[in-house]
């Protein structure tokens, strides 16, 4: 077991990978997750958060100006009246439900290696529902009137319709950020206590004091914070299954060819997860060299990921086939030109950038040193963040260009402004997230000791019955004051 | 009022707030806790960084009611989204569109389930709030020092001086004898207010 080190190996006597490497106990992990937060700011800190910040005012340049202009900066045509708005709107939401399945699905699974990564895949899923809402506030057209989208008494008497999918959509979308912002905090509250008791300066100990609610460490409140905490993970289980159900719906329940398929809640709950586990590998290999917690987010973290990133890539590579197979099967020329055209139309070049990032790219997963080498970690979730981008942008572009009326059959060109609300909304995440790294402590203290051996109090053994302690210890204790 | 009296604390008005012991391992805490819970007291507690792992039977605490709270806010969620679609689309606005029915009751239930998990999950938050009793930002253990190490590595058992069973000198030689490394008592509301500075001449950390 030469690389026993990494984690990446297993325990020859248990059978299984310690969680935490490095001989932590309970002070040191504190150290090590409070560390990023007390010390001075680093350089390298200040070298992602300036262009992430410029990028986040390049978003908010592009907002600016679709709002004095219109949509028309946009390159929307009359076919393809959906263009990257709703395409960024559908990634990013993908990209937050990994986030979801880390810290609700993996806990309900009893999978104690999440404790690691949750923290850090939730902030990412509260940064990823951020940018993709702004995308339908913003690309209504007629932004005065997007309150219009939520049930608000007015002066018209005007409701809107909720046997449409759209509505659905807000409803999904912003009840699922809200959901997880408050699993996020719930999750939080303990941690910020610890920033609190720490506390070099008045100040610190008062903002970190107020948002850690004067959290005692009663273990009457741990019992009810745990249940808590077990029935938002439950709620929010079938909460992210359904969000990216009612997203596909926007385009299933619609008449086109391409979209008015049954295979699609499924097809893009599954492309969401393979989504976000890849940004969660890209941010954690960078965050955990910069951080310095390799001994806490071990290799064996990355590895597990990695595995799951191998099946949703190939669940999704299986719907893309799928597609093809039943649009063929239906008899249905129309529906079978849709799909003839989306691999070697005029879109075919994405539609090949997909197939080779989503299905083909993460192949390399079936390998250990593939799934345990960090370059190749890093590479291949990149891949596939852009092939999962592609993928939205070929079922949206793809499907619109060839509409009904062969007339009216045009080709979507993306503009200088879509790209630059793109580029942008990627600043205002990672702008958000190095403010999380800095200020907040990014891996789930309290959680994580919970994993370390000494947190048992019956060593492990639960059947041998605990003699009551002797008098013996009372040698130790010291007077009253 | 009632609801005001819920949500203040209610804590000893004596000299000594409680005794406050530390311990060092979990395991020594566990221990510990039977022997407080044997001797029969019921106004303390234990304070740990982490849950720690079947700690309410060293206790003898009742399981959560928690799930009750968010049983009747969830399904409050969903019955009030379905009736507010409902309402919509029969009473309030009645226009057909795409051909649908006006009471589409299949068409409501994305809407429907997506209120009752907001519902149910501000239920969850706010109930377990309102349980433990935060946000409470004043409180007496936070006098001592040697406490802020219990979001740390420290484990602690406080009982509190209005405990009938609560005296001086046995409680403190009860902690002791379980085994803590360190037993400290806490001065209360009464003590506060004669002498701010009695805090800082309390055991060192």
């Amino acid at each position: 077991m030469a690389q026993s080190s990494d984690n990446a190996y297993n325990d020859p006597v248990s059978g299984r990978a310690p969680l935490i490497v490095g001989g932590h106990d309970f002070h040191s992990l504190t150290e090590a997750v409070a560390a990023p937060l007390e010390r001075k700011t680093p350089l390298g800190w200040w070298l992602f958060f300036i262009p992430s910040l410029a990028l986040l005012g390049l978003f908010g340049l592009s907002i600016g100006w679709l709002f004095w202009e219109g949509t028309g900066i946009w390159g929307l045509n009359n076919p393809v009246n959906w263009g990257f708005a709703i395409v960024n709107f559908v990634f990013w939401v993908g990209i937050g439900h990994a986030g979801t399945l880390i810290s609700a699905i993996l806990f309900l699974f009893r999978q104690k290696w999440r404790t690691s990564i949750n923290r850090a895949a939730e902030a990412m899923t509260i940064f990823a529902v951020m940018c993709a809402l702004t995308f339908p506030g913003i690309h209504v057209g007629r932004v005065w009137v997007a309150y219009w989208m939520f049930p608000l008494p007015n002066q018209m008497a005007m409701w809107p319709n909720f046997r449409s999918p759209l509505i659905w959509d807000v409803f999904a979308v912003s009840i699922y950020g809200t959901v997880s912002l408050m699993f996020w905090y719930v999750g939080l509250i303990p941690d910020l206590a610890t920033v609190r008791d720490r506390a070099k300066t008045h100040l610190r100990r008062l903002i970190y004091g107020i948002f850690a609610l004067g959290w005692r460490g009663s273990h009457r409140a741990w019992l009810h914070y745990e249940r808590a905490y077990l029935l938002l993970a439950a709620l929010a289980t079938p909460l992210v299954l359904s969000v990216h159900s009612v997203v596909s719906m926007d385009f299933a329940v619609a008449q086109l060819p391409g979209w008015h398929t049954t295979i699609f809640p499924p097809y893009f709950v599954a492309g969401a997860i393979f989504s976000g586990f890849a940004m969660v590998i890209s941010l954690m290999v960078i965050s955990r060299v910069a951080f310095k917690m390799e001994d806490i987010i071990t290799v064996r973290h990355l590895e597990n990921m990695a595995k799951i990133t191998l099946l949703t890539g190939s669940m999704v590579g299986y719907a893309y086939g799928i597609e093809f197979f039943i649009a063929w099967y239906s008899s249905n020329p129309y529906e079978f030109g849709v799909f003839v055209n989306r691999a070697l139309g005029d879109y075919a070049w994405a539609y090949w950038i997909m197939v080779t990032c989503n299905v083909v790219s993460p192949q390399v997963f079936w390998f250990k040193k593939a799934r345990t080498s960090m370059p190749i970690l890093f590479v291949v979730s990149i891949f596939v963040n852009i092939g999962m981008w592609f993928e939205r942008f070929v079922i949206v572009a793809s499907s619109l260009h060839h509409d009904f009326l062969p007339s009216s059959w045009d080709y979507y060109q993306a503009t200088f402004w879509d790209f630059a609300s793109l580029i942008g909304s990627f600043g205002l995440f990672f702008t958000m997230f190095c403010l999380f790294c800095r200020f907040l402590p990014m891996v789930a203290t309290a959680e994580v000791k919970t994993v370390l051996p000494e947190a048992d109090p019956h060593d492990g053994d639960h059947k041998v019955r605990i003699e009551p302690a002797t008098a013996s210890g009372a040698a130790t204790a010291e007077g009253i004051a | 009022m009632a609801l005001v009296d819920l949500m203040v604390p209610k804590l000893p008005d004596t000299e000594v707030y409680g005794a406050l012991a530390r311990f060092p391992t979990t395991r020594a805490l566990y221990r510990a806790c039977e022997r407080v819970r044997d001797a029969g007291y019921t106004r303390w507690d234990a304070h740990t960084p982490f849950p720690v792992h079947g700690l309410e039977k060293a206790m003898g605490l009742p399981s959560s009611k928690l799930g009750w709270v968010v049983l009747v806010t969830g399904l409050g969620g969903a019955g009030l989204g379905f009736l507010l679609q409902t309402w919509v689309h029969t009473e309030a606005y009645p226009l057909v569109i795409s051909g649908k029915p006006l009471f589409a009751w299949p068409a409501f239930v994305p809407v429907t389930f997506e209120l009752g998990v907001l519902g149910a999950a501000l239920g969850a938050v706010i109930g377990m709030l309102a349980l433990n009793k935060l946000p409470m930002y004043y409180h007496p253990l936070f006098r001592s020092k040697a406490f802020e190490r219990v979001t740390d590595d420290a484990f602690f058992i406080s009982i509190e001086a209005w405990d009938p069973k609560f005296d001086l000198e046995q409680t403190v030689a009860l902690l002791r004898s379980c085994g803590a490394d360190e037993v400290e008592l806490i001065p209360g509301e009464a003590a506060a207010v004669a002498s701010a500075s009695d805090q800082a001449q309390g055991r060192p950390a």
